[in-house]
């Protein structure tokens, strides 16, 4: 079996990746992709550290993870779509009706 | 290398290379279909990890859930696949040097904390932690849980109320 650190550098790997993406992409859904894959990377972390320790509460904060992301996509898609409908774009940069 | 290290990297190489993938293609809509290759990719690093209950909560709520909800959501904004949907990336040099800025801290950070000790070599008893996973949800986090899915209900609702036709 790999060991620990294995997991946290392809963890870190993934995280750094999403926010590569969250900080570059335009597309409010683009950006809603890189947020997915840094929660994800911080899952693995989760898992790991549960299995080290033999403890299952970790896999329980990893399941609370999973299901409030699910959420948050919910609603976070809901809002691009309400968005769309109003501003017919959803380029990020565009969408600044609150900057002074 | 044993046969589970091999495979651990392997699966790793997949992850990180359709993870790199959805943040790169110019199509949206593949950016999606890699997502959902990466969401399995860790699906399977969980396996690697003694947590089969786990890799199926990722496949049935990410892989299934997550991605069918943003391919409904690219296909209600852009409607016609391919045409209106590449993307443009920004500030690629910025985004470089956050993002190794960041990997190389959390990777510092290990550096400096030393070797890792070691995982407990035998799998736990059953092989998988399900049964410790299902006492915990069911015993001391009953309430949390149920909370869990309060959230998930008002959520629905509440993307149901902003998405409505009107």
């Amino acid at each position: 079996m790999p060991g620990l650190h294995s997991y946290l550098v392809v963890a870190a790997l993934v995280f750094a990746i999403g926010l590569f993406g969250v900080l570059t992409r335009r597309n409010a859904v683009g950006i809603l992709l890189g947020i997915e894959l840094m929660l994800n990377a911080v899952n693995i972390n989760l898992v790991a550290f549960a299995r080290l320790h033999g403890d299952p509460i970790g896999l329980l904060f990893a399941l609370f993870t999973i299901a409030i992301t699910v959420a948050e996509v919910a609603v976070g898609l809901a809002i691009v779509i309400v968005i769309f409908r109003v501003r017919r774009t959803i380029d990020a940069d565009r969408l600044d009706l609150l900057r002074g | 290398m044993t046969a589970a290290t091999a495979g651990f990297w392997a699966v790793a190489v997949v992850l990180l290379a359709s993870s790199l993938a959805v943040v790169l293609t110019p199509n949206l809509f593949h950016s999606v279909l890699f997502l959902a290759v990466a969401l399995v990719a860790t699906g399977v690093v969980f396996l690697f990890l003694h947590a089969p209950f786990l890799f199926g909560v990722q496949l049935l709520l990410y892989a299934g859930g997550v991605v069918v909800l943003v391919v409904f959501a690219i296909m209600l904004t852009e409607r016609i696949v391919g045409l209106r949907i590449r993307q443009s990336s920004h500030d690629l040099v910025n985004g470089v040097i956050v993002s190794v800025a960041v990997f190389v801290g959390i990777v510092g950070f290990l550096v400096q904390s030393g070797p890792a000790p070691a995982a407990p070599a035998t799998p736990p008893p059953g092989g998988d932690q399900t049964v410790a996973l299902a006492r915990a949800i069911l015993g001391p986090y009953a309430v949390p849980f149920e909370l869990l899915g309060v959230l998930l209900v008002i959520a629905l609702l509440g993307a149901l109320y902003f998405a409505r036709e009107d």
